[in-house]
């Protein structure tokens, strides 16, 4: 890997050197010389720059999270006073239990609890709704490929490049004709609709690499489309699912432009309210307390980052995964 | 090989349109989402950027009006360039950043799962968590500026959020901490994709490793380079969030971005024609970018 | 679904038994072609072996009779029921992929049993047949395990057992043995013989391996871009190919093709070639009598003789340039008239490199082709 190593004699000196003992034992008409397996050094050049530049990084990369947790534990006293990287001189969890109970969004001061629970009421149907229809559909276009199917797939993958802005007010209308705008079963709706082509993409690659084989034997075997949905396919694609997911609690729970388009104040979902919280114009600005909210807000997403590790970057990946 | 030419008179199979009847019901709601949100909803908005609607949706015809008074209005020309300006350094910032941290992550380190961890995590919070994030530290009463000032160098000043001139580059902050790490994971991906013997040869050659990154390395990782940018550009133009929570578009209008000017319009300011000429124009932008890819990969995929 | 109509297909144009039945059989994805005009009559406990290079349509014939793809014209009857419009389950058949194709998630038990439960098959029943199953393939011991616990035999044995428990009259076997080692493969192929002559039951089975398809079949049906090329048994598609295409694709070490032409001299039919004349008055011509034109000899490296005397009907002498050791046999590489021809030998006869060595054949073991058409003369 690095030809300065074994250029260079004074290192081979001394390697040579430290096997002494090893040399007694060398059979005579073998030639002195490097012998065995080469020296490194733990602190050579590349491994200085290497390891330098990638901490420098990190650590560039990690104090956003120092600093919103440190300030969440301060006094607003003692952020009047300074330095937003020192350490809390006096821990307190008071911004924490205001920021969850009683921060105040224009009116209510009810702090994030409500916006918490909304999350949680529009995320878990959301996902299940867009992970269901999407698996079906992803299925349904890889091995049961039937005419228009793959057209009506480019329309979905397209689609997923229209920025949002634009097919925004149409379907404000449609959930309005449905009588259901405003509410939480229409945001329902609008996270399956915007999930669906990353999903879909993600499952139709997923069963088109399950060998077709597979497939071939359970209908020789006599399972038809939902029988070999439920029995052979999922059993056997657990991981995607998990992977879809990661991908759809993630997106839906940091989501804010179709909270604030489909909800009403009462219904924000987290995301909406945190914001609300933090830059209302009224009263005392309480760092403190936003960094808090905005510590409880990230937790969710952050937990399932860090407990799913390679899955969510395989998720991630799958919006690189071509067709 | 002999290819009997389609005989037309022959009846067709009875079953042909009931074929595969389940898959068909079964994606139903793809066919609905793909047709009316999707197709429909595009068509819609655009047919009605050319009425006068205001509150209401009207089929008030007025041409091309709304397109000449979104040019006029000195708000989006503010977007407009804010988009650009933002666009194009994102791009290069987080390309550049991205490739030079998946190189390094590359060369069989330790910690590569830690680094990654660390590099990736920002990227699963949520928009407004980043710009608040951001906001608090580059405040200028108790942030980096503070900080540097108590230092010792009193007249240091860098307040990019209280400054219109250059209130974007706060906010490419923000947005280079959450999405570089996306970058450098498709980077890493695309590296990893590479032959190992490519390096092989390379090693044997005697070809120094900046070359084979230059001159081979990242040619052969064109697929992944464009992959990243069609990924990366259409999330700079759906920017949003981010604005929202970290300025609000201000000081002033100095950070306003298209998406917003459509949400402001369509919702507060209720001139619901000026919102869908403005997503047009978004509907436009990314096609600029979409479209050329598309026809690429999808072109070349036909002919293979 | 709509059995009805599948069913008032005309059953009458059977004349002989055959258990399947392949009739004008067309197959087009778009405007491409894979199959056509494809006619194939298999008899009742008969193995036949589709034999062809990989994209020569064989699979795709094979899953054409399973109903896995649905063909664009033509018939097919499996034990004188038109099939052609029925699903996969209902065409009394069973299959066997290169892949196993197990179910991953199910034990042993499972794959073998999901077929059964799908039809609606007693438990008392699904256990009576697996139990056979088992004992046929010997596979008790693993029942209870999922597939990725067991070998690659193991695994092509089970998915062999998921075929018997349907107790069908066709086996479709699609590469069967393609994904195991040599030896496996060797272990694997005698117990389908040993299969096939126990339950009797007709046989279809696609490989790309001649050795497979030599060893195995009753008749093989050799195939190239989707049409067969010749349907015989295999001694006769080994000795008697009926183009140049077959003859190159059996046999291992190949053929010896001589390029040339047929010449009469006074009256008697020649080969000739620079440096070579070899007469043709034992060969057995398939139409007729030979005529004089350009024309390719083909001869087996094994019926050439090495140190041949002028007893032989024709022989030469040429330079030793290669010899391939093959373990028992060795192959010699030798140069007739500036055409490199190859000699097959048991290996303690094998001569030196560099020796000149005079080889010998007698034309009756011979197949001529018509240069340009390819077809046996």
């Amino acid at each position: 890997m690095n030809p300065q190593i074994s250029s260079n004699p004074a290192t081979l000196a001394t390697t040579v050197a430290g096997m002494d003992a090893v040399a007694d034992r060398v059979r005579p008409g073998v030639e002195a010389g490097p012998r065995g397996s080469r020296r490194r050094s733990a602190l050579s050049t590349r491994n200085v720059v290497i390891y330098g530049v990638l901490s420098v990084v990190a650590i560039y990369y990690l104090i956003p999270l120092y600093v919103m947790v440190v300030t969440s534990l301060k006094g607003m006293p003692e952020i009047r006073l300074g330095n937003i990287f020192a350490p809390p001189m006096e821990i307190t969890f008071e911004p924490w239990a205001k920021a969850w109970a009683s921060a105040c969004t224009g009116l209510n001061c009810d702090g994030l609890s409500r916006g918490f629970w909304n999350s949680v009421r529009i995320t878990v149907p959301s996902t299940i709704l867009s992970i269901l229809i999407a698996s079906i559909n992803g299925y349904a276009l890889a091995n049961w490929r039937f005419k228009g199917g793959e057209l009506f797939f480019t329309i979905l993958i397209v689609g997923a490049f229209i920025p949002y802005q634009v097919m925004i007010y149409p379907i404000v209308i449609i959930l309005r004709e449905m009588g259901i705008y405003g509410t939480l079963t229409g945001l329902t709706i609008v996270h399956t609709i915007f999930g669906m082509p990353i999903l879909t993409l993600l499952f139709r690659n997923y069963f088109a690499s399950v060998p077709e084989e597979l497939f071939k034997a359970a209908r020789v075997d006599g399972a038809g489309f939902w029988g070999i949905y439920w029995k052979i396919m999922l059993p056997m694609s657990l991981p995607i699912f998990v992977v879809a997911l990661i991908l759809q609690v993630t997106g839906i729970w940091n989501d804010f432009l179709f909270g604030v388009v489909y909800t009403r104040p009462d219904t924000y979902p987290m995301t909406v309210q945190l914001n609300n919280i933090v830059n209302s114009v009224q009263g005392v600005k309480e760092y403190n307390v936003n960094m808090a909210a905005t510590i409880l807000t990230g937790l969710v997403p952050l937990v399932i980052y860090f407990v799913s590790g390679k899955l969510f970057v395989r998720g991630i990946a799958a919006g690189a995964v071509k067709g | 090989m002999t290819s009997t030419t389609l005989s037309t008179t022959r009846p067709k199979r009875p079953s042909q349109l009931f074929r595969n009847l389940s898959a068909k019901l079964a994606s139903i709601p793809m066919i609905l989402t793909a047709l009316v949100i999707f197709l429909g909803g595009t068509v819609w908005t655009v047919v009605y950027s050319f009425t006068s609607s205001r509150l209401l949706p009207r089929l008030r015809w007025a041409g091309l009006e709304q397109y000449e008074r979104l040019w006029a209005t000195p708000r989006w020309l503010v977007s407009i360039e804010n988009l650009l300006v933002y666009g194009v350094l994102s791009l290069i910032f987080s390309f550049v950043i991205g490739f030079v941290l998946a190189a390094l992550m590359d060369q069989k380190i330790r910690f590569e799962s830690a680094f990654r961890t660390i590099f990736l995590y920002p990227f699963a919070l949520s928009f407004v968590v980043t710009g608040l994030v951001w906001q608090w530290l580059l405040n200028p009463e108790f942030g980096v500026q503070n900080i540097v000032r108590e230092m010792g160098w009193t007249s240091f000043t860098f307040d990019p959020l209280y400054d219109q001139s250059i209130v974007i580059y706060g906010i490419l902050i923000a947005s280079l901490w959450q999405g570089t790490g996306l970058v450098m994971c498709l980077m890493l991906a695309g590296l990893r994709g590479i032959d190992e013997d490519i390096w092989k040869a390379a090693r044997v050659d005697g070809i120094p490793m900046w070359k084979t990154y230059l001159f081979i390395v990242i040619p052969m990782m064109r697929p992944v380079f464009i992959t990243t940018l069609v990924i990366v550009a259409s999330g700079i133009v759906r920017v949003y969030d981010l604005v929202v929570a970290q300025t609000s578009g201000g000081p002033g209008t100095a950070s306003e971005v298209p998406a917003k000017y459509v949400y402001d319009y369509m919702f507060q300011a209720q001139n619901l024609g000026q919102g869908f000429a403005a997503s047009t124009v978004m509907l436009l932008t990314v096609a600029i970018v979409v479209v050329p890819w598309a026809y690429l990969e999808f072109g070349r995929r036909k002919r293979v | 679904m709509l059995m009805t109509q599948t069913r008032s297909a005309p059953v009458a144009a059977i004349t002989e038994p055959s258990s399947v039945s392949v009739r004008d059989l067309r197959l087009s994805f778009g405007s491409v072609s894979v199959l056509s005009d494809l006619n194939l009559e298999i008899r009742e406990g008969e193995f036949l072996v589709l034999l062809g290079p990989s994209g020569c349509g064989k699979s795709t014939l094979l899953n054409c009779i399973a109903g896995l793809l649905d063909i664009s014209d033509g018939q097919i009857f499996i034990k004188g029921k038109n099939v052609t419009w029925e699903e996969p389950k209902d065409r009394g058949i069973g299959m066997v992929f290169q892949s196993y194709a197990l179910y991953p998630q199910m034990t042993v038990k499972g794959n073998l049993s999901f077929g059964l439960k799908n039809a609606g098959l007693p438990r008392d029943e699904i256990e009576r047949r697996i139990a056979q199953a088992a004992e046929i393939l010997q596979i008790g011991p693993l029942l209870e395990r999922r597939p990725a616990q067991l070998s690659g035999g193991q695994r092509q044995r089970v998915a062999i057992g998921r075929a018997l428990v349907r107790d069908v009259d066709v086996f479709l076997f699609d590469e069967p043995l393609s994904n195991l080692d040599a030896k496996l493969r060797s272990e694997l192929r005698v117990e389908i013989k040993r299969l096939h002559q126990r339950l009797a039951n007709t046989m279809i089975y696609v490989t790309h391996d001649q050795i497979e398809a030599l060893t195995l079949a009753d008749r093989i049906a050799v195939m190239k871009n989707g049409v067969i090329q010749q349907l015989d048994a295999p001694q006769v598609i080994y000795n008697r190919p009926v183009n140049r295409y077959v003859a190159g694709f059996l046999g291992s070490p190949g053929m010896n093709f001589t390029d040339g032409e047929i010449a009469l001299r006074d009256g008697a039919a020649f080969f000739t070639a620079p440096g070579m004349a070899v007469p043709l008055h034992k060969y057995r011509a398939s139409k007729g009598t030979l005529q004089p034109g350009p024309a390719v000899f083909g001869m087996r490296p094994e019926h050439v003789a090495l140190n041949a005397g002028a007893d032989w009907p024709f022989s030469a002498q040429g330079p030793c340039e290669i010899v391939e050791p093959m373990g028992s046999d060795s192959l010699i590489w030798t140069q007739i008239g500036g055409q490199s021809f190859s000699v097959r030998v048991t290996s303690e006869r094998a001569p030196q490199l560099g020796d000149i060595v005079s080889v010998g054949f007698d034309p009756i073991n011979a197949s001529i082709f018509d240069a340009a058409s390819g077809e046996r003369l």
